[in-house]
């Protein structure tokens, strides 16, 4: 019915043929129980009709086998659907390491796409084919959900934090792309296009124009421009944590727990300094809400996950 | 029993003595209140159908035609709002409900009278707050108000709206608050738990979700109100709060909300099918085990409805387990209709129309849970058309069914009139085939991606579409034909005996319409349910 | 009343009726408050160092006397609960008198707690100040703290109206035709005090070791 692969079962991503098998395994035993009792239903109804000949001696008005089969069968099916359900759903919570990383800003209503090396689109996303992707999505205002239906996957783009999604291309095309929570008016319209490429042709289309200072070379002018650097520099007199390598590593709190420094981490520990306080030090930052947009926040953490490789950046791209 | 109906109706029916309008309005009888609940809840239905019917017109061509974003926006939100809050949650328990569970028991009243009318008039009170919302411009969240687009981004009347909400959640409670006593301290002498019909057990548990779960829902659209008048709160990100702690808040109540509108459902279903399978329902503890694990696991699985929105992996899962289990009740009812047919003596009476189509729509709305139920499939799912078509095959295949196929049942007893048989019949089925050809369709759309509360869309999904559209036109036909020959009864009708289907149940040993104090004398030696066999032989 | 209650076998019928309706309203009740304790909940574990702050800039003397206050309530609503049921009805029109006194000396010095915070600028909505780095969690706990403390307010305002309305139809009726009712209000008061017992430590004694 569709060529792009919206169709029922031809997804276009990974996880979504592993999708695919687990909808159809479904649909058949819903389908088994579904004819099952309207099968019963119509015998029934035929075979017991008022004024029928059928043989109605010693009806049962209880058994307690019975009911124990027909609640202990469907509770052995729920469960093996259950248990393979989570495992293909737990994997859509594990990015492979590899994946390529891509920032996506949500607003009412548009996509707004930030590649690494800075190159930009709206309302479209282009991805190389067989190399997983994962997206680092925020929202600017309200809540939306990026959903592309041939590769099977949603999340919800929220407000004042980052969640991710992942998904690996099998086959290259143009897919839809929707807003799937209601954003407000022009929900309808909050749609793009993701366009999965052969991974030379991507390459290509990645080189051809970015028109800025790749992520991480602006957000260490970020970091210097809000004064980050004052602080957290090792040279500093001021006693704060250093920043290299912080990304992903854990963390020890104040409170005595410990977390991993992700990109929700690193962002409210500059938005809103005062939730964590790494242990040994004072809490004595200020907090940057207000101050720094969603993109120079971007930038700002794509500089924080860089400064492992390079440690002191240099000023030009 | 040897009462003459028409004696009764002209001397001591309760629709007797006192026709003024002042009489009904100050009444405390709960057959009266019950009356004035199914005109006001009529008149949200058609209401609401209203909105659904140019939502469906406009969803014909993929373009948006016929209006424009924001209004439609306003179409599917008042739908939402009014068929939710205004029609399903009141239509059985405060309908049905109200004139039954007391004839039910062997009780003269409800325990509390006056609290009885005073919800009819709060939710009079709170369906004014919604009909100003419209008047004044409509609102735009959705029906489910989330934020921040409700507390900040709106520019609409949300907090009109969420007064309404929040006044009729009022009326839930105290009618949930009255059924409760009503069932425990009221039962007539003999009459033990396990002798009560479904049907009260049915409402008896939808009462404890409605007063455990509504007042919830009151407090966080409080907060809502709040944060969007103040613009302070523990709810927008931007002011320091967490957008996931209202969807938390909100589906703790809405999930259970899908019981509270199908649980007396279940009960009206189980009423009818015994009656015309001529046989005793077929496993009685079972059906009430499954209705009470329906209430309480159904507090548990809110989560469902947030396997995307950045809740944790680890809940999620739990969430997901929860709710296939919540499905094993739901399904141990559906074989226990089924096997009540076993060995039965079926007759195709309207009401018995209605309630197989409520088991066979309420079956595939079931099992269609399990998609979304399955995290993995719920991702691609949720907030398209599936489940769309999964909670209309619940709350209008099952519920709305259901509610229609009661109305036929009891209308005798009601109104001490007949329906007309034959029309009766044609409107049951023009309605099961006008629903699944409106729905069916949506589960494909969704199922191929279509999102929910699109006003343009993609051409693919057009001709699902048309289908739809085609579908819910006959639906309304299949709706406004009840509407039209049950009122023709009411007037004209052949007069009705007190027990016309030869049914068992304290309600069919009094006379149709019921006097006002329901029975004469209290019925004393009180059968089990459901005694048909017995009867049948006699 | 009696001409309601015509569908009542008896007066204990009545009685028991009515106390299991207030029973369920209660549970009503709590579940009302869930939200907002629930709230409190997430919004100390994201801001606790702020939640601590701002409850020390609660006034704990006033919060301390108030609870010794309502407790005291307490009490003598379960005398008149007594009374009523040993049918004295000077001593339960008293007792619910003392009780309903007790309620409004709560409110009144709650007003005056409510002023001086007023004043030193902790009321969210209206001019709010604080420490910059802690604004945030304080706002969300004050927020909070006034949703609470003013949804308990009007629970206590509605249950010393009905004790007072009571406590003066006592003056006509005898102990024994308004003992349901003097019941019923008992329960509900004992609950809205219940609700205290939790606001106090979670608002005013949270972290204050310091």
């Amino acid at each position: 019915m569709n060529p792009n692969g919206e169709g029922l079962f031809s997804a276009a991503s990974s996880l979504g043929h592993t999708v695919d098998v687990l909808f159809l395994s479904v649909l058949g035993v819903t389908t088994f129980v579904a004819v099952g009792v309207a099968g019963a239903i119509l015998y029934f109804s035929i075979r017991y009709r008022h004024g029928s000949k059928a043989d109605r001696s010693n009806p049962p008005a209880r058994a307690r086998w019975i009911e124990i089969t027909w609640t202990a069968t469907p509770l052995a099916i729920f469960l093996g659907l259950f248990i393979w359900s989570s495992i293909v759903f737990s994997r859509f919570h594990r990015p492979p390491e590899s994946a390529l990383r891509v920032h996506v800003l949500a607003r009412q209503w548009m996509w707004k796409v930030e590649h690494d090396n800075g190159r930009r689109e709206i309302d479209e996303l282009h991805v190389p084919v067989g190399q997983p992707v994962e997206l680092i999505m925020t929202s600017q205002d309200v809540i939306h959900s990026f959903f592309v239906p041939a590769f099977r996957v949603k999340q919800d783009v929220l407000p004042g934090r980052y969640t991710s999604l992942w998904f690996n291309a099998t086959r290259a095309g143009r897919f839809n792309l929707f807003c799937a929570e209601y954003c407000g008016t022009d929900h309808a319209r909050m749609t793009g296009t993701v366009v999965a490429m052969p991974p030379a042709e991507f390459a290509r289309w990645l080189a051809a124009g970015p028109q800025r200072d790749d992520l991480a070379a602006r957000g260490f002018t970020i970091y210097r421009r809000a004064g980050c650097s004052g602080c957290h520099e090792a040279a500093s007199t001021v006693h704060a944590p250093p920043l290299e390598s912080l990304y992903g590593r854990q963390v020890h709190l104040s409170d005595g727990s410990t977390i991993v420094a992700d990109d929700t981490y690193l962002r409210d520990s500059i938005l809103l300094p005062e939730k964590q306080i790494v242990a040994g030090y004072a809490p004595i930052m200020p907090g940057f809400k207000g101050q720094l947009d969603e993109d120079d926040l971007t930038a700002l953490l794509a500089y924080i996950r860089s400064s492992e490789e390079t440690k002191p950046m240099s000023t030009s791209p | 029993m040897s009462s003459h109906p028409s004696r009764a109706f002209h001397e001591n029916s309760y629709l007797h003595g006192g026709f003024t309008l002042w009489s009904w309005l100050t009444t405390r009888d709960h057959k009266r209140i019950a009356l004035l609940y199914m005109i006001s809840i009529t008149g949200f239905f058609f209401l609401g159908g209203a909105a659904a019917t140019i939502i469906r017109i406009e969803l014909l061509t993929p373009q948006g035609d016929l209006v424009d974003a924001h209004t439609y926006n306003e179409l599917f939100t008042a739908h939402g709002i009014i068929m939710v809050w205004f029609f399903l949650i009141p239509s059985i328990p405060n309908t049905l409900g109200n004139f039954l569970i007391p004839l039910m028991i062997g009780a003269r009243e409800v325990a509390f009278p006056r609290l009885n009318l005073a919800s009819w008039y709060i939710y009079t009170l709170g369906g004014l707050f919604v009909l100003a919302t419209l008047l004044f411009g409509g609102v735009d969240t959705g029906w489910t108000f989330y934020t921040p687009f409700a507390t900040l981004f709106s520019n609409s009347n949300v907090v009109l709206a969420i007064v309404g909400v929040f006044v009729v959640g009022f009326s839930s409670i105290l009618t949930g608050l009255n059924f409760i006593v009503t069932v425990h301290r009221m039962r007539a002498p003999g009459m033990t738990w396990f002798k009560l019909p479904l049907f009260v057990w049915a409402n008896y548990a939808t009462s404890i979700i409605l007063v455990l779960a509504t007042p919830v829902l009151a407090m966080t659209l409080c907060l809502i109100a709040f944060e969007r008048i103040t613009r302070i709160g523990i709810f927008d990100p931007s002011l320091g709060g967490d957008p996931l702690l209202f969807q938390h808040f909100f589906w703790f109540y809405s999930h259970p909300a899908v019981y509270i509108m199908v649980l007396p459902a279940m009960g009206v279903a189980s009423e009818i099918i015994p009656c015309f399978a001529r046989n005793r329902i077929f496993g009685y503890r079972f059906m009430t085990y499954a209705i009470l694990g329906i209430a309480i696991i159904g507090f548990l699985v809110w989560g469902h409805h947030m396997f995307v929105s950045g809740q944790s992996m680890y809940a999620s899962v739990v969430f997901s387990l929860l709710s296939f289990l919540v499905a094993i009740p739901s399904a141990i009812k559906v074989f226990n209709w089924t096997a009540t047919l076993y060995k039965g003596s079926i007759l195709f009476a309207s009401p018995m129309l209605y309630a197989l189509g409520f088991v066979g729509l309420f079956t595939i709305g079931g099992l269609t849970g399990l998609f979304l139920a399955a995290a993995a499939l719920d991702v691609h799912l949720t907030d398209t058309y599936f489940v769309i078509a999964h909670f209309h095959y619940i709350m209008v295949g099952g519920t709305v069914m259901a509610y229609l196929g009661g109305l036929h049942f009891w209308w005798p007893k009601i109104v001490g009139r007949m329906y007309p048989e034959t029309w009766g019949r044609i409107a049951a089925v023009v309605i099961f085939v006008g629903f699944n050809l409106t729905f069916f369709p949506q589960y494909i759309a969704g199922a191929m991606g279509m999102p929910r509360r699109y006003h343009v869309y993609s051409p693919e999904y057009q001709l699902l579409n048309v289908f739809s559209s085609t579908g819910a036109g006959m639906l309304a036909i299949g709706y406004l034909l009840p509407l039209v020959y049950l009122v023709w009864a009411m007037f004209r009708g052949k007069h009705a005996p007190a027990n016309p289907w030869q049914a068992t149940g304290l309600e069919w040993q009094t006379a149709s319409p019921p006097p006002k104090e329901n029975f004469e004398t209290i019925p004393e030696n009180i059968p089990s349910p459901y005694d048909y066999r017995s009867r049948t032989r006699s | 009343m009696s001409s309601h209650a015509a569908h009542f076998e008896s007066d204990s019928h009545r009685h028991e009726t009515a106390e299991l309706g207030m029973w369920v309203f209660l549970a009503t009740e709590l579940m009302f408050f869930g939200p907002l304790l629930l709230g409190y909940a997430v919004g100390r574990e994201m801001y606790g160092q702020a939640f601590a702050a701002a409850s020390r800039h609660t006034d704990v003397v006033i919060g301390t006397i108030n609870t010794a206050v309502l407790l005291t309530s307490s009490l003598f609503m379960a005398l008149a609960a007594a009374a009523v049921r040993s049918d004295r009805t000077r001593m339960t029109m008293r007792c619910l008198l003392l009780t309903a006194a007790l309620g409004v000396v709560f409110l009144v010095l709650k007003g005056f707690e409510y002023l001086s915070e007023w004043q030193e600028h902790l009321v969210p909505w209206a001019d709010f100040r604080f420490e910059p780095r802690l604004r945030q969690g304080a706002g969300y706990f004050y927020y909070l703290y006034f949703a609470m403390t003013g949804l308990h307010a009007l629970h206590l305002t509605i249950g010393i109206v009905a004790s007072i309305v009571f406590a003066l139809r006592l003056r006509v009726n005898s102990a024994r035709a308004l003992a349901s009712q003097v019941g019923v209000t008992g329960l509900y008061w004992h609950f809205v005090d219940m609700i205290w017992v939790f606001l106090y430590p979670i608002l005013y004694l949270v972290e204050r070791h310091g």
